[in-house]
This record gives C-alpha cells, structure tokens and sequence, in this order.
C-alpha cells in the first residue's frame, strides 16, 4: 500500500485576500471556510448537495461548497457572501433584498446571493423563469421565493436601465 | 421606505406602528454577519454525534464502546443506561396513564423505537472524529416487529411499543358537541366518506437542530446556546430529569435558521449533551445534520379520520360533522399529545356547524416521533372540514363557493362562540373570499376551464380553502388531556430600559425565526416612547440573564403580535412613565405637561423646556446625588412587563373554554392544471387573502403568508415522509425528501383585510402558521378538476403518481364517498336548526 497524504497544503485568495493553509485530506470546501477561515456566513443546510445554502463562486464558477473539497481549490479565487459589500456598502442585491423582505430567517439568504449575483453576472436581464431557474438549486423554507424573484428582477431592471457594463456571457445555463 | 429614513415629525405621521418597514435584522443577515448556533462555540469544547438506531424496533442486547473509546481524539461515549443512571426521572408526561407509562429519557434505554432513535452519544475533539467514533460503537439489536400503521396501532393484536403500558394508544377522548346523532337524523342528506389521511410532512427548517452545552464542574450551571424555539419548556422538561434547577441554567438563543415548530422537539439531546458534557468535564457541541434532521428530529401529526357522516340540508346548510380520528405519533410522546387537544382551538373551522363529534386517539408507532409543525393539528382538522365542505358541494351538485358562503361565520355574527366555547373574535369570511376570487381571476379561470372541455388531456381545477390561525393559546386546555397538569393562561415578558447615555434597549422573551420581532418591537416601541425605530435596539434571540421570559416564553403557535408585542407595549409604557415622572421634575412641570419626541422630553408648547433622554438618564445612574430617593425608587429606568392574556381554565369534563384568544383567517384560491398523461400539476395561479387584524408591519405580514403558502404547497405536491412495513423512512435526505424549490412554488397574489381584534392590546391577531390553507385549496382544485362522479381526493399528499391513479381510477371502483337522503327530513328548514 502507497504513502497517502491525509493533509495538503492549499492557497487560495478568499474575497481578495491570499490565504495560505495545511488541510485535512478530508475537508470539504464550507468547513475550511467556516471552520478554520471563520467565514461563517456560507452555511450548511443539507449533506446531499441540494439546499444551495453553502453557495459560493470559486474561478467565476457557481460551487456548492459541501461539494468539492477544500484541498481541490488550491490556487482559486472563491467569492463568498462576506466579500458582496464593498467599502462598507452593500450590493444591489443585498440592498434589493433588504428592501423586498427577500429573507427572514437568513440562512439560505448568503448562498441565494451567491447564486443571484452568480445569475445577474451572467444574464443582466433575465425573464422571471430565468430568475426562478437560476435559483432552483438553493432552498429557501421561508418566503416561498416570491419575494426573492422580486428582489433580484429589480436589481436586474435596475441594472438595465442604469446602463451597467455587464461582460460576461448572457443567457448562460446556472 | 427604508429603516434609515429620517425622523419623520408631526403629530399626525408620527406612528410607526402600521407601516410597512424593511427589517432591522437584514443588515447582519444579508452580510453573513448573522450569529447562528453553529457559528458559535466555546473554548475547550468536544463534538457530539449520535449514534442513532437503524432499525425500527429492536431490543438493545449489547453495546461494545470500546473501539470508539480506543480511537485517539474520542473523549467520552455514554450510553442511554449510562445517562439514565444519571438521571433522576423520566421526561416529565404530559398525557395521563397510559401514555404516561410511555417513558422517554435522553437517550434510548433498553429497546430502541424508531429508525434513527438514539443509543449513544460520541465526544470527540473533532467532527469528524466523532463522526468516526460514532461508527465504531458496537450495538447488538434484536429486531422486532414493525408498527407502522396509526390505526392498526390501536389494536389489541398489534405488537406493542411499550410493554408497560399494555397498549399503543397514548391517549383517547371523545369530543361531543351538540347533538350530532339528532342532526344525522333529521337531515336532508347525509355525505359519508369511509376515509380520509393527512400525511406526514416537516416544514423542515434549513438550518438543522443545534446545541452548544456546558455543565460547568465549578458551578453546576448549564449553559445551553442553542435555536429551540421554546426554552423555558426544555428547561422545566429537561431540568428535573438531569437534577438541575431552573436557576441552574441558562438557556441562550441567537439567530434561529427557521424552526416551524419542529425545534420544539430536540429536548432529549440537549439533556443527552448535558450529560456527556458532565462525564467528559467539557462543552459538547452537536451540530444535527440533515439526514439526521430528517430520521429524527420530529416530524408534522399524521392523522387519519374514518366513518365521517356529515348531516346536510338540501339548502347546503351544513349542520356539523362525525368522525373517528386516529393521530400517529410516533415513538415518543414529545409535546404530544397536546395535539388531542389543541385541534379543537377550530372545531367547526370557519363554518357555523352547530354538532360535532370527533371520537380521538392518539396512537404510538415505530416511526419519528412528531412534533408541533407549523400549522399544528388546527391544520390536519381544519384539512378534514374543508374536504367536508368541499365534497358536500361535489355531491350535491352544489356551487363550493355558495356552499362556503351559506355555512361561514358570517360578519355579524363576531363575537361568534364555537360549539365547545371558543371565541372567534373577529372577521369577514364572505369578503375575503370574493376578495381571493377576484385576486385569482377565478373567472377567466372557468371560461378557459369550459373551453378547454374534455379530449384535451389537460384539465383545470379551481379550489378554495379557508382556514384559521388560531393564536395565543390558553395552556389551560392542556387539562382536557390530563387535569392534573399545572398549567392554564399563558404570557410572555421583555423588558425595556433607558441606557446610560440614553439609548433605548429592549429585550424579548422570543425566540424569533425570521418573523421580524427586532423590528415590530422597535416599531412598536418607537411610537410609545417618541424615537424612531432606528433608535431602538433590540437583542437578538432569547437569553435567560435578561430576565425576559415566563414558563411559555418562545415563538411558537402565533402570538407574537398579541403577547410578545403586549409585552412590549407594556414594559415601553412602564418606561415611558418613569421618563415624564423624571423630566416632570427636572423641568419643574406636571406630568400631563410632558411629552415625548425625538429622543427628548419636553413641555408642551414650551421650547425652553426640555431635556434629552441622555440627561435623565445621567440623573439617575450617574449623577443621583441630591434627588428624591422616592423618584430614585420609582425611575430606575428598568422596566420588566409580563403580558397576560384573559383567560379561564377550561372545562375539563365538558371539553369547552376559550382555547385561544385570536383567531386570524386564511382564504387561499388555487388554479391548477392536471396533465392527465403524467398526472402532474401545474399552479397556474394562486391567490390568499389573509385577515390578521391590525398588522404592525405589513411587509412582514406579507411575507409570512408567503412562507406559510409556500410551505403548504409543498407539501401537498411534493413534500410526504413515509416508512416502509419494516419502518424505514423512504425519504431520509433532500434527495428523496422533494423540498419546494423556486421552480416549483408559484407567485401568490396577496390581498388583505383588517379585522381588528376587540380582544388584544393593538387590535393585531397572531399569524404566521396559516392554518395549511394550500393544502386544503390544492385538494379541492384537484377535486374540481376531476369534476363531479370523479374520484374522491382522499389524501392531504397528491404528488403526481397519485394524481394518475385518481384521473384513471376504474369505472365502477368504490368512490369511498355515498349520500342518503332522505325525504320527510326537516322540511329544508335549516333556519330552525
């Protein structure tokens, strides 16, 4: 039987900073970021990958993070909701939210950003069924989504009729 | 509007209270910035994971702890002997013998009565090491025989779960109102429907159970951070079985990830961490996980009505209903079987029938055992009178909407006393439906219904339900299930105080979920004391030190806005009182001359006058030499108020009393489409109508009917929990377990109206549960869609398979339904009656 490493080294820069760190073989993406980075808004909902509320983009990419390990990512750029705001201003989005009570709890409400500004960056405009889609792979228990579709088509207009450079790929599937 | 809006000013716009305001909580929450029970911990402490049963119902013949214990990194394994060696009592029993005989302790002892029922708990210092542990501990079952079934449960054949009890029915009562046998006489039909079953569901919050406990060796103080959503319950549950006194524990609550009742029930591990956290001399911190949420964590009532006579005059008139009600408890008895009781909190649902009898059995099985689950038991009877109304209707070729209209409680008719003495306070029943009509374009609905005609392959259906949300109950009624039990009223605490440099601080007994309390409190709480809401700041979550709490303090059973905000408004007005009592002396004036505005006391139409909060509180904490040790004893600037509703202890004989103080009402309209190839359904539009009296925060409001229609249509589609014959759950993850996404639950079109309560302190009436008010419109459009002489919608769960089998039943198959009528009844009379 072969030598196996049960740790690895990993580097990655979370929310524009570099970190550097000795992972356990083991550890999934959202206990690295919870448990030894101390971002504990990224939260854990299920152990099958299906409520979305570990969402997180890693290299412009959607991820649920309870699905890849941390020790996969070394060398990635992973977004995460603590890095929406900038300068202490919230983002459209955490702002539209707020202002169309898109959350009560809270606790999908991190991933569902993730997966709303992953969207937008995407398709700048979608249609309410493209914002629905969007979303279908983050579980909100809550506010039967009514008022999260609300927030993130006002942002989407708001963008539009703003004028908004958005350069990425329209119409790309979530 | 926004909460950073500026102080408005003016006597007239000055209310804060009524508006619609995004929330205060929002701005941690949508950062990541929340404090969630496993955001939290505590130095030293060890990881829980429990060792939980595969099988159903076996004996525990050996448990082998020793590999585990042998792993480097386990601190501690105990036992369910070991804990209850440690224990001083079973769980205390709500029921009465039987069901008292029913004993729960932390962990399993002895034979284990569910999938997933726990035989031990592993501490280690990591999770994953736990996780690990958990594996190697070595249990040796003895399978027996399964019960799965609510009502073979109650036979005498059938295997029992508790050998000491001699039986599987947990409680049984007969609730009889009026003179239903006089009425199956005398009416012009009668509709008998052999059964109908309301399945079992959980509203499943997202973020699973948590516990973070402490047993501190130098004090004995337990310190619990945890999301149950009603503390003090677990603590009188919890305390006497592990020895530890009410002054012993502190019980702590931060951000709750939703709850819907279901974190009501995970006592037993929080007395389990306490005890292995005693043995192991360090904090056990258990984070559930989903799979483990889903075995184990508590589960909505499964109920299943039989032999249902329903005596109708051939006007429509609805005289009341007979049924044999069978409620699945499950294997333990953990808030049950309260739920016995508590669906008589709506026994005629929002209709006038006058007689009523419900022949109840609560029955143990080897399946999870239930917990309060939003909507509790109000929901699963509420479900059975709608089914009633509606397949009256279908029967007797009569309209749904007519028939509704005929037999709701109509709006002159408030204060309007139920047959067993409950006290509908308000509402307008006739009005919300039209407004919900309107809302769901029911009309254009029914042309392209007609036009769409048979051949299609497609048909649509159009369904009401309407429900209440019975909230603010009296604890009383716990008595009808067992008089001994000490309980009757209920209430609710905060407390609000003036801090040192005149900030304003208000603690709650609640433990919300998302329903936005930091916010209608500050609201409320703004307009008492002349700031704005933005100048209130209210502690997150519930926290013994503060002193905020009653026995019943929590969220739970819609009551926030009565108790939680009577508290509130007391404990605001308490401070309000002590602040003009303080600046009347200050400013040499009476008090009748003092008012309050922007965060200073002034005297009226005296500019010169005035003095801000910062300086009376300077008075009194930090400056007091020389005041009037009177005022100093009357202004501390502290208050503490507990509000209590008016109620009586029921009659426990009679089964009557006023069980709860408002009750808010729900009509949803739902239009689905049925693909009769597939038997799925599509809901082309949906529209509620909810009547919830006074609304503190509209927006609030709004959104909890959204959650609470979400929810509901869910789980009428896609959400249902089922154990095979051996009593394995068939849906242990959101893999099998079909959550509700955004793909599958509609828009909902609100509409409100205000009846306010002429019973509480703001004219608001609890809400948030809502009743299942989907679940019964989902069933009756499905019912309209199979139209007359179709098959009965028999079930609360029509996911699409079952949805084929009722589109394609067999010509000729029993329909489960049949109508007497008889001629010479009471001449269509029913005015009489």
């Amino acid at each position: 039987m072969g030598e196996r490493a049960t740790s690895h080294a990993v580097t990655v820069e979370v929310n524009g900073e570099k970190v550097s760190r000795i992972v356990a073989a083991r550890q999934l993406l959202v206990h690295f970021l919870r448990d030894t980075l101390g971002l504990t808004g990224t939260h854990i909902g299920c152990d099958t990958g299906n409520c979305g509320a570990c969402s997180v983009i890693v290299n412009g990419k959607l991820v649920k993070s309870c699905m890849i390990l941390a020790a996969q990512t070394d060398g990635a750029t992973i977004e995460t909701v603590e890095g929406l705001a900038q300068d202490g201003t919230l983002s459209p989005l955490q702002e539209s939210f707020h202002e169309h009570h898109a959350l009560q709890c809270g606790y999908c409400t991190p991933g569902m950003l993730m997966s709303a500004t992953y969207l937008l960056r995407h398709n700048p405009e979608p249609t309410d069924e493209e914002i629905r889609r969007g979303i279908r792979g983050n579980i909100c228990r809550c506010t039967g989504y009514v008022n999260i579709v609300k927030a993130i088509r006002a942002v989407s207009r708001r963008q539009a009729t703003g004028g908004h450079a958005v350069t990425a790929a329209a119409g790309e599937e979530v | 509007m926004t909460i950073t809006s500026a102080p408005v000013t003016g006597e007239a716009t000055k209310t804060w209270s009524g508006r619609s305001m995004p929330r205060k909580e929002d701005g941690r929450l949508v950062q990541g910035q929340g404090a969630f029970v496993d955001d939290g911990g505590m130095h030293g402490q060890g990881y829980a994971w429990f060792v939980r049963s595969p099988y159903a119902h076996a004996r525990i013949v050996s448990i082998d702890c020793g590999p585990a214990l042998a792993m480097e990194g386990v601190y501690a394994v105990l036992t369910g002997e070991e804990a209850k060696a440690m224990c001083e009592a079973p769980f205390f029993a709500i029921a009465p013998p039987p069901g008292s005989l029913m004993q729960e302790w932390p962990l399993a002892v002895g034979k284990v009565r569910y999938q997933g029922d726990a035989v031990a708990v592993v501490l280690a210092d990591t999770r994953e090491t736990a996780r690990d542990a958990a594996e190697r501990v070595v249990v040796d079952y003895e399978p027996l025989p399964a019960v799965t079934d609510g009502v073979a449960a109650a036979e005498p054949t059938t295997p029992l779960l508790y050998d000491e009890a001699g039986t599987n029915v947990a409680w049984h009562g007969v609730y009889d109102y009026g003179d239903v046998d006089w009425a199956l006489e005398n009416a012009d039909h009668v509709v008998k429907l052999d059964r109908l079953h309301f399945h079992r569901f959980t509203s499943s919050p997202l973020e699973c159970n948590g516990a973070v406990v402490n047993f501190n060796r130098g004090t004995g103080v337990v310190d619990v951070l945890s999301n149950y959503q009603m503390p003090m319950f677990a603590a009188m549950v919890v305390g006497p079985t592990i020895g530890v006194p009410m002054n012993k524990f502190n019980f702590v609550t931060k951000d709750i990830g939703g709850a819907f009742g279901i974190k009501i029930g995970f006592y037993p591990q929080i007395a389990a961490l306490a005890l292995l956290s005693k043995k192991a001399g360090r904090p056990a911190k258990w984070t559930e996980f989903r799979t483990e949420h889903m075995l184990s964590a508590g589960h909505g009532n499964e109920r299943t009505f039989l032999d249902i006579e329903v005596p109708v005059m051939s006007d429509g008139t609805i005289l009341g209903l007979k049924a044999r009600a069978f409620d699945d408890a499950g294997a333990y008895l953990h808030y049950e079987p309260l739920g016995a009781v508590i669906w008589s909190q709506v026994v005629p649902g929002c209709y006038k029938l006058k007689h009523v009898r419900v022949d109840y059995t609560e029955v143990v099985t080897n399946k999870c055992p239930v917990v309060p689950n939003r909507g509790y038991s109000r929901m699963q009877h509420l479900w059975l009178v709608e089914r009633i109304v509606d397949v009256v209707a279908h029967e007797l070729g009569l309209d749904a909407v007519e028939v509704r209209k005929r037999n709701y409680v109509q709006p002159e008719d408030y204060p309007y006393e139920t047959p067993n003495g409950c006290i509908y306070d308000s509402g307008d029943l006739p009005r919300s439906l039209d407004l919900a009509l309107e809302l769901a374009h029911v009309d254009e609905w029914r042309a392209r219904q007609r036009e769409l005609g048979t051949g299609s392959g497609r048909r649509i259906g159009i369904g009401i339900g309407s429900t209440l949300d019975s909230g603010t109950n009296n604890f009383g009624q716990s008595r009808i299930i067992n008089p001994e039990l000490p309980f009757s009223g209920n209430g609710e605490a905060a407390f609000a105080k003036l801090d040192l440099f005149g900030e304003i601080n208000v603690n709650l007994g609640t433990t919300p979920q998302g329903q936005g309390h930091e916010t209608t409190a500050a609201q409320v709480a703004a307009d008492i004391l002349g700031v704005t809401p933005e100048d209130v700041t209210v502690s997150t979550g519930f926290n013994q030190a503060n002193n905020s709490y009653v026995g019943f303090s929590g969220t739970y059973a819609s009551q926030f806005a009565v108790s939680g905000l009577g508290a509130v408004m007391g404990a605001a007005q308490k401070l309000r009182h002590q602040i003009v009592k303080l600046a009347a002396f200050a400013l040499q004036a009476e008090e009748e001359e003092i008012e309050l505005e922007g965060g200073t006391a002034r005297v009226r139409g005296d500019e010169e006058r005035a003095i801000p909060f910062i300086g009376l509180a300077n008075m009194v904490y930090t400056n007091n030499a020389g005041l009037p040790a009177s005022l100093l004893s009357e202004c501390d600037l502290n208050a503490r108020y507990v509000y209590v509703p008016p109620f009586e202890v029921p009659d426990t004989v009679a089964k009557t009393g006023n069980l709860t103080l408002t009750y808010a009402s729900q009509v949803h309209v739902c239009v689905i489409e049925v693909d009769e190839e597939t038997g799925e359904v599509k809901v082309l539009e949906y529209a509620a109508v909810d009547d919830c009296g006074k609304r503190i925060n509209p927006l609030v409001v709004e959104g909890q009917v959204h959650g609470a229609t979400g929810l509901g249509i869910a789980a009428s589609l896609y959400e249902s929990l089922d154990y095979d014959e051996s009593g394995q759950l068939q849906e242990p993850s959101f893999y099998e377990y079909h959550v509700g996404t955004a793909m599958d639950i509609p828009d909902v079109a609100c509409g409100d109206i205000e009846s306010p309560s002429p019973f509480t302190p703001n004219g608001a009436k609890g809400m948030g549960e809502g009743g299942g008010a989907p679940l019964h419109a989902v069933c009756a459009a499905l019912q309209d869609a199979l139209g007359g002489g179709g098959a009965v919608v028999s079930e609360s769960h029509n996911h699409w398979a079952r949805v084929y089998e009722l589109v394609h039943r067999e010509p000729g198959a029993p329909r489960g339904v049949e109508v007497i009528t008889r001629s010479g009844g009471l001449a269509n009379d029913a005015a009489s009656l």
